[in-house]
């Protein structure tokens, strides 16, 4: 019988640190875990005391890959404990921003976190020299997605502009016009894409579970909405205590979460799950292209759904941008009335969906907070998936069984910095 | 031959390692200068032969210090890349309150299996020889930086305000906006990122060497404010210089 030890000690690109350990004496299973072992660095302190202003600011360095999300996040929470009621242009700005944070951060997991794997290269670096149109591609596409980001926010890491009630500095029309152009320029790189991952063959793993996300009758959401779930209904965003319901593990400095199951997922793939039939007519050839019908229970198929979303994300962008062209951008009233409150702001970044929570004071400043971040959703879901997964490769190569358990974690694109920081693989 | 390059991080949003990614059309002619040998977010393949080292992040626990130390006995030469590194930044907003209380609020009964300790630079555990500023770095800033040292030069680091900067990009001032603002203290070199965009500075990139004698302080005097008063007002960053004194 056969004995297997792995342990990846700090998977590699994933945004923070996670392991993988994994134990087989004699064929049977001693352990099969995943682990979150980052620093844990205490944002839900750290905003205690300080102004309702600076809130937002703290709190996007919870991510750097995630911080337009977070700051999203965060003013909803902060304006819906102060009851402001923000414009419609604020929304309209806000929901192109997110947009560009999407496109950004697939592009980045698609092409230079998990596509590696499929060639059988250890990085993106190699690949400069032997398949150097895909990484000027991926480059391309991610400098426009940072770019919209800039134009919208000011800053795509730690965006500049957005704040309490709407935005310090409105973006430039003449930029705006720009990006529009750019954006419908990428039409050739967007289909590129679709074709590259059409040629990559994802293990046929299928694990039924629940997948959570925002649902909006109005569009594919992003921004806003409620919350939505493939076993449950819908529910407001302020009952999100009794759907994620957090609990602590001792092999992990990040918060797990369960639902109606012993784990749910959160991310794009939740997100397709839920709200496929609002994807933009192209992004939903692609999905057809690429194989992704709903309900998807296969978690390798999430980075096909980022491909999926990343189309989208174009395609919305310019339907969003026309309607802030058609109706122009005016200075507005960004003064707000403060009053003791408690608020909770929930938006679907990149990851899945977010959820910040703050009580103020009367004098506006934060009293107390609690973040509830996509990956720390997903980690239960991806420990029942490896355990899932192991028996059913078994009798592979040990290196091919981390490489499996490896690709499996990627595959949920963790963002272990903003769960705390964790990812290690151990075959021990 | 290239020289051997490695990425690290400690508590940190790897938002500065990620302006590095974020180079694209640089990073390329970055890629083809040096030799990347280790950069766990974005390479599976490492190496511990290095010569420059690249490190984002401030120290909050124990372990983090003999794996800071390895990294120096390593590196020639070791650079803190970002406010967290380089200042101490966000991380020492929890030095303001007991630790205690802090492991408590955000995990509860549980909180003895987090271990923490006030959060501070790189360069209050290892000599640190060049440094990086910002929340995050300025993508520009990085790729002189990584010039200089490839030529073995010493980068230059503006050591005058943010708002002499602020002034030649033909900002209004925010104070007459009727905000308050760390520009007239803070160290340049962002190209007064926040107000060039209507928002006050607050003191990512740290202080100048001399901010209770350089002349923009009198900016804050003309608003009736002490230097005191601006940093207690702005600790978001600058938690461990305000520790510190």
């Amino acid at each position: 019988m056969k004995n297997v030890s792995v342990n990846v000690d700090h998977v590699t690109r994933v945004e923070g640190h996670g392991n993988i350990v994994v134990n087989v004496k004699e064929g049977k299973i001693e352990e099969c875990q995943w682990e979150v072992v980052e620093a844990p660095r205490f944002f839900e302190a750290f905003v205690r005391g300080r102004s309702y202003l600076e809130v937002a600011h703290i709190v996007s360095r919870i991510c750097g890959i995630c911080s337009v999300g977070h700051t999203l996040a965060s003013l909803q929470a902060t304006e819906a404990a102060l009851g402001v009621r923000i414009s419609e242009q604020t929304r309209l700005l806000r929901r192109i921003l997110i947009q560009g944070e999407n496109l950004q951060s697939h592009v980045l997991h698609a092409y230079f976190l998990a596509a590696p794997d499929f060639v059988g290269a250890p990085s993106v670096f190699p690949l400069v020299k032997t398949h150097p149109e895909v990484v000027l591609r991926a480059l391309r596409m991610k400098k426009l997605a940072n770019d919209l980001c800039d134009v919208f926010g000011g800053r795509t890491v730690h965006p500049i502009t957005p704040t309490v009630n709407g935005f310090t500095k409105l973006p430039e029309i003449k930029d705006i016009k720009a990006i529009r152009q750019r954006l419908v320029e990428a039409t050739p790189d967007l289909e590129a894409t679709m074709s590259l991952f059409q040629t990559l063959k994802l293990p046929n793993f299928q694990r039924e579970t629940e997948y959570i996300s925002l649902k909006n009758k109005e569009e594919y959401a992003l921004y806003d909405g409620v919350i939505a779930s493939t076993d449950a209904g819908t529910t407001p965003v302020e009952n999100y205590r009794s759907w994620t319901n957090e609990y602590l593990v001792p092999q992990s400095t990040a918060k797990y979460t369960k639902h109606v199951r012993e784990s749910y997922f959160v991310g794009a793939l939740a997100r397709f799950n839920n709200n496929h039939e609002q994807l933009s007519p192209r992004a939903k050839k692609v999905a057809q292209a690429l194989g992704l019908k709903a309900t998807c229970t296969n978690p390798f198929m999430n980075t096909v759904a980022q491909v999926v979303e990343a189309v989208h994300a174009a395609d919305e962008s310019i339907r969003l941008i026309d309607q802030v062209l058609d109706k122009g951008l005016k200075e507005e009233d960004r003064r707000v009335l403060l009053k003791a409150g408690k608020g909770v702001g929930a938006v679907d970044v990149p990851r899945g969906i977010l959820f910040h929570d703050y009580t103020y004071d009367k004098n506006g400043i934060c009293r107390e907070a609690n973040c509830i971040i996509p990956t720390n959703q997903n980690h239960a879901n991806i420990q029942k998936d490896m355990e899932a997964l192991l028996p059913q490769i078994l009798d592979k190569p040990q290196e091919e069984i981390r490489l499996s358990l490896e690709m499996l974690v990627r595959a949920y694109d963790p963002c272990i910095s903003c769960s705390t920081h964790l990812l290690k693989v151990e075959f021990v | 031959m290239k020289p051997k390059v490695a990425f690290f991080d400690f508590a940190s949003c790897e938002g500065c390692q990620l302006q590095v990614v974020n180079l694209e059309a640089e990073m390329l002619d970055v890629i083809g200068a040096v030799d990347i040998v280790q950069f766990r977010e974005a390479m599976t393949e490492k190496s511990d032969d290095y010569a420059i080292a690249f490190v984002e992040g401030s120290i909050t626990r124990e372990k983090d210090i003999p794996r800071l130390q390895k990294i120096r006995d390593q590196a020639k030469i070791l650079v803190a890349l970002g406010a967290c590194a380089t200042i101490g930044g966000v991380n020492c907003l929890k030095n303001f309150q007991p630790l205690e209380e802090v492991r408590k609020y955000v995990y509860g009964d549980k909180a003895g299996w987090y271990e923490t300790f006030a959060a501070r630079p790189l360069d209050a555990v290892v000599p640190v020889d060049y440094y990086i500023h910002g929340c995050p770095i300025h993508k520009d800033e990085f790729v002189k930086v990584v010039k200089a040292l490839l030529l073995g030069k010493k980068p230059e680091i503006p050591s005058y305000p943010v708002c002499v900067e602020c002034k030649r990009a033909g900002n209004v001032c925010v104070f007459e906006l009727g905000m308050r603002c760390l520009g007239p203290v803070t160290r340049a070199g962002c190209g007064a990122w926040c107000p060039s965009y209507r928002d006050n500075c607050v003191g990512c990139r740290g202080l100048v060497p001399d901010p209770n004698t350089n002349a923009e302080k009198e900016v804050l005097q003309k608003y009736g404010l002490t230097v005191e008063e601006a940093l207690g007002q702005f600790r978001i960053f600058l938690g461990y210089s305000e520790v510190a004194k």
